[in-house]
């Protein structure tokens, strides 16, 4: 079991989540799928840190799911307030900074 | 047996992860995300970070998934028609930047080579030590980061409420 194993499986769930982003039209869709790329991004962290033996890629990952957190609790917010406007999801009708 | 368990838990995360992209209605693409992040959590134990799997479980499948699930609940899934996915016009072109994008990492990946990276042996011990040197590691060296995520938290907490409440 060597590195390129865990990276393998990293790219693939980031091109998941990519393909995903691409694809979907609804916004929470598409919030889920970047939360899938930000955990592909930590898979490989944490696999670095365990084969360099370092400290430094767990922490990263740390601060990747604050930022996560904090970034999904904004997203909803603006979701919720999206279908109280427009009593929609879809990203196609959302495609103007205001209104 | 790390191979066994990384092809149970590695197929787990992929096949939860394609399903959430194929699946139409989004309470299903959710539940489906947080077997694909249990499954990861796996795979962080199989790495020997047992702290990151722990709030990988705790934070991330735990609290930021259900309340990904309240949302999606709050905003009636089934009923109304705003939640299903539309027609898809771009799939091929998604497919086909997801196999570019795939193929381009691979050649990256492949062509990398970890035995010019400088080792660092600190970690090599395993289980409570492990820890402990990723605790005097985030309150030592990182800790204007932590205390900055601190203030980060609060922003995003302070936004929600902005922008979530109604206005009358």
């Amino acid at each position: 079991m060597g590195i390129l194993h865990y990276l393998v499986l990293s790219a693939l769930l980031f091109a998941v989540g990519a393909v995903g982003v691409i694809l979907k039209k609804n916004v929470i869709s598409i919030f889920l799928c970047i939360e899938l790329m930000l955990n592909a991004v930590n898979l490989s962290f944490i696999a670095f840190s365990r084969f360099l033996n370092q400290v430094n890629g767990q922490i990263v990952v740390f601060f990747v799911m604050v930022v996560a957190a904090a970034e999904a609790v904004v997203g909803l917010a603006i979701t919720i307030a999206l279908h109280r406007a427009r009593n929609t999801l879809n990203v196609d009708d959302a495609d103007i900074m205001k209104w | 047996m790390e191979t066994l368990l990384f092809c149970l838990f590695g197929g787990i995360a992929s096949a939860a992860a394609i399903n959430v992209v194929v699946q139409r209605r989004v309470f299903y693409s959710a539940l489906s995300l947080i077997i694909c992040l249990s499954a990861i959590a796996g795979i962080y134990m199989l790495l020997e970070a047992a702290f990151i799997a722990a709030i990988q479980i705790i934070v991330y499948a735990g609290a930021i998934m259900v309340m990904f699930l309240f949302v999606i609940m709050l905003l009636d899934p089934f009923s109304s028609s705003a939640l299903q996915d539309k027609k898809k016009s771009l799939g091929f072109i998604g497919v086909l930047l997801g196999t570019v994008a795939l193929v381009l990492l691979y050649s990256l990946l492949k062509s990398y080579d970890l035995a010019q990276v400088p080792r660092n042996m600190e970690m090599s011990q395993g289980g409570v030590t492990a820890l402990r040197i990723l605790g005097s590691a985030l309150f030592n060296d990182y800790l204007l980061p932590f205390e900055v995520t601190s203030v980060l938290i609060l922003v995003a907490i302070i936004g929600a409420v902005v922008l979530a409440q109604r206005r009358t």
